[in-house]
């Protein structure tokens, strides 16, 4: 069975609010052409993720679950952050000690336990498969 | 040796211009079922995969230990292992049983376990279990808009037309990496001008994908590509944790992510490991699946004449984009690159996904022309588009498009041309003039383009996707220049974003902007009388092609004024004297006034008398009621005739010589093909048969033989013999006419 508030923009539109805390009635046409919304008006936010990711799960797509678990992490995570945590996560980028480190830093800045782990996860992978630098 | 003539007129044909290859499992060259395939296995040991596919833990490389971690059900997986792949294989084809329930039982499966299922699958049973497998209930199409001189009014305007048609997707790239931000701005704006809701990508390098995506210029991306050898995934520069990572920081931005894989990128890239591409496509699934994709773009992709080189190859393809189905993903069945040069190896290939119904039967249908194409030229492309449209008609099914009218696509593109002109005006990019607009709302392709210089589009494209400048200025142009519902189009998109439910299987927005997703609107196909079919609205919609016309106006060209010259007199009596007579249909010269070709019965009739003249003979016109068919009107009139001889003459032209005695069906000379006949013909059939009545040997009239014309005209003719019909008066004897014709001399 699907999750009754699916789809979120047409069952819970009032409690939606941008990453920024503004509410997805605020995001509007007028607001946006006079220059008052900012890129974080228009980003989801974790919360919404993680109601995204129990519909999934809910559904029985796990996997993509997981995922957007780990997408509502990353919502803390600046932009040239997150390009550089891919950059590292390519093969031959990184350092065992650079991957525990990342994760690490994951962990503390910005609690994203979740993805913390899938990048030990990946360490050790790469550690066994020289995949490091 | 002589040098058949048929096997050089084979030898000419496109389908010779294909490569075609014997397997080589050493090299990868083999589709499916390589004796070095393993054979399927699975070992748990507290609770962790400890061997799969025949190998131990020990030995797995990056994929196994992503697919062994990520991808499979272990609560399933016994079970799963356990049933034997033909049941599994007759389950996926059993209408009885539900999508939900083979599913379940796939979850546990690994990638050798997979491949025997479709071991004992046929392409009619793959087609079969497809139609159930398929996750979204309603198929949708993606479009491929791109042009080589990257001119954005051109690719604003091909991308609203894309949209008008019903793509729910339209994806570009580049050929100058600069142009990204550009392309991807243009495409986003022509969408959103064609129709609210369409989901627009940018086809780049990963990171920079990314990047376009967080400026809001992208809202979905589909290029995240996988490959099953560890050799080959790292030779494209990932592993399956950074494509797990990268499809989470999309996600993470509230865009929709697939990934990419198909048959046969690893063979080409050299480490296929002496694999079959099915296998190595199987364990390419679960890595999506394990890193949490909702969807696949697969179907060999750019690889596609790889597979089609092999024996089996078109099958080999259908089971990948049914095994993805199986495992729960959004699948964009491929048709995107140049499969074939023979229309009816590319038309034959695309039926196994059209069908069934794939999310996406085109990963992009070339909505522009082949040599546009920067993916490398579609399957089927904008030279195709009404063919395609017709296919959807003669088989109602729903493959994605509808028909627009001409007036309806310049109308758009005018509009999106204009909205892009728009904004690179406000944002202070290269003007685009008037007169690119006006050349992009006519063109068909690049050419038909002026030049544009491309070094400040560089320049000012550098500097957009370096700016914070990103899709909030886009709309705050559109929406001060005039283009508000485009504007709020491309807003919508950004306040979706927020919601992310699009974020979700096979999601797609539909033309008021709902979304429709394997969550709200699931596959519940299970047999005749159940899932989605195009009726009510949409059938009509998917009938209505321009070119479709009322029966009327098929026979408009063939009726007018009856004729003056022709009178009616009393009913005919039988002669006495030598004469031809002719006798012709109930509908001549009153509700019909031409032949089939257009001939006008004034004409035919005296082209047939001056015919009989030329031999010395009388005439005699007769007007047959009680029958429309051409033996029975000649058959009448040779009774009729003081000869035996007559000519029969049905109003669309079809013409008979009878002599009295024979039956109906057994005459003299019979001119079957309507279209074929000229007033020489009809001439010289008047000699003839005056010929017949004085007992003359008689050559018969050499006719010309078109076997298009029943092809051309069968709806005419069909059309005007009801015509004919509609005149029949059952119990009216034949009537003598009087024609108004003097012989020249």
């Amino acid at each position: 069975m699907s999750d009754p508030k699916y789809p979120l923009m047409q069952n819970a539109a009032d409690q939606l609010r941008a990453l920024s805390g503004r509410s997805l009635s605020e995001i509007t046409l007028d607001a946006a052409a006079s220059g008052s919304l900012t890129a974080d008006d228009i980003r989801i936010q974790a919360d919404t993720l993680r109601q995204q990711a129990e519909v999934a799960e809910q559904a029985g797509y796990v996997q993509l679950g997981a995922n957007l678990r780990r997408a509502a992490e990353l919502t803390a995570v600046p932009n040239n952050e997150v390009l550089q945590i891919y950059e590292l996560l390519r093969p031959g980028r990184a350092s065992y000690t650079q991957l525990i480190q990342l994760a690490e830093h994951l962990e503390t800045t910005y609690q994203a336990t979740v993805t913390g782990g899938f990048i030990r996860e990946a360490a050790e992978v790469y550690k066994q498969r020289s995949l490091l630098r | 040796m002589h040098r058949s003539r048929r096997f050089a007129a084979l030898a000419g044909r496109n389908i010779n211009r294909e490569t075609f290859v014997e397997p080589w499992a050493e090299a990868g060259l083999m589709v499916a079922d390589s004796p070095y395939d393993p054979p399927a296995s699975l070992q748990l040991k507290n609770g962790q995969i400890v061997e799969m596919d025949g190998r131990q833990r020990d030995e797995f490389d990056a994929i196994d230990l992503f697919i062994a971690t990520h991808a499979i059900n272990l609560a399933v997986a016994e079970e799963a292992m356990s049933t034997p792949a033909k049941q599994i294989a007759r389950m996926l084809t059993d209408i009885n049983i539900p999508r939900e329930q083979v599913a379940r039982l796939v979850s546990g499966c690994t990638p050798a376990r997979l491949v025997e299922i479709m071991r004992h699958m046929n392409v009619l049973e793959m087609m079969t279990a497809m139609a159930k497998m398929r996750i979204r209930r309603i198929p949708a199409n993606q479009a491929h808009v791109t042009n080589f001189r990257e001119h954005p009014a051109l690719l604003a305007a091909d991308a609203a037309e894309a949209a008008l048609r019903g793509f729910a997707e339209v994806e570009t790239t580049v050929r100058v990496a600069r142009f990204a931000p550009f392309n991807a701005l243009a495409i986003l704006v022509g969408t959103q001008t064609g129709r609210g809701g369409v989901l627009t990508q940018c086809s780049v390098e990963e990171s920079l994908g990314l990047r376009l995506a967080m400026k809001g210029l992208t809202t979905y991306a589909e290029t995240l590509s996988v490959y099953g050898t560890e050799r080959t995934f790292v030779d494209g520069d990932d592993t399956p944790w950074s494509k797990a990572f990268l499809a989470s920081a999309y996600a993470s931005r509230g865009v929709k992510i697939r990934f990419t894989s198909g048959t046969g990128s690893e063979a080409l890239m050299g480490h296929a490991e002496k694999r079959s591409m099915l296998y190595l496509e199987a364990r390419c699934l679960l890595v999506v699946r394990g890193a949490g994709s909702q969807g696949v773009q697969n179907g060999s992709i750019s690889c596609i004449a790889l597979p089609e080189s092999l024996p089996g190859g078109v099958r080999a393809v259908l089971a990948e984009n049914l095994l993805a189905a199986m495992l729960g993903l959004e699948v964009a069945s491929g048709n995107d690159a140049l499969a074939s040069h023979s229309e009816i190896r590319k038309t034959a290939k695309l039926m196994l996904q059209f069908i069934p119904g794939t999310d996406f039967i085109f990963s992009g249908y070339s909505a522009i022309p082949k040599r546009d194409n920067l993916f490398g030229g579609g399957n089927f492309d904008a030279d195709d588009l009404d063919d395609y449209n017709v296919l959807q008609r003669d088989m109602q099914i729903d493959g994605g498009l509808k028909p627009i009218t001409e007036d309806q696509a310049l109308h758009i593109r005018q509009r999106a041309a204009q909205a892009i002109q728009a904004v690179y005006r406000e944002l202070g990019f290269p003007p685009i003039t008037d007169e690119e607009v006006e050349a992009a709302v006519v063109a068909h392709s690049s050419d038909d383009m002026p030049p544009r210089d491309i070094v400040p589009d560089l320049a000012a494209a550098d500097q957009f996707l370096t700016s914070d400048v990103n899709f909030l200025a886009v709309i705050a142009a559109l929406e001060k220049s005039g283009f508000d519902d485009v504007a709020g189009n491309i807003l919508q998109m950004g306040r979706e974003r927020l919601a992310g439910d699009y974020l979700q299987p096979s999601a797609i927005f539909d033309e008021n902007f709902q979304v429709r997703s394997a969550i709200n609107d699931p596959n519940n196909y299970s047999g005749p009388g159940t899932g989605y079919r195009p009726e009510g609205q949409r059938w009509q919609e998917i009938q209505n092609l321009p070119q479709v016309k009322p029966p009327q106006a098929f026979i408009d060209g063939n009726t007018g004024q009856p004729l003056a010259r022709l009178a009616e007199l009393e009913p005919a009596a039988a002669g006495t004297q030598a004469e031809v007579i002719v006798a012709v249909g109930p509908a001549f010269g009153t509700a019909l006034t031409h032949t089939i070709n257009g001939l006008s019965h004034e004409s035919v009739l005296e082209a047939i008398l001056t015919g009989i003249a030329s031999e010395g003979m009388l005439a005699r016109i007769i007007k047959v009621y009680h029958t429309a068919d051409c033996g029975a009107i000649g058959y009448v009139g040779s009774r009729l005739s003081g000869s035996g001889i007559a000519i029969g003459l049905q109003s669309r032209g079809t013409t008979i010589i009878h002599k009295k005695g024979q039956p109906p069906l057994h005459n003299l000379e019979l001119f079957p093909q309507s279209p074929s006949l000229t007033l020489e013909t009809f001439q010289h059939i008047g000699r003839n048969a005056a010929r017949y009545a004085k007992g003359a040997s008689t050559t018969p009239v050499a006719v010309k033989i078109d076997n298009g014309a029943r092809l051309r005209l069968i709806v005419k003719t069909t059309l005007m013999h009801r015509r004919e019909i509609d005149e029949v008066r059952e119990h009216q004897l034949p009537l003598e006419l009087r024609f108004d014709w003097e012989p020249n001399e």
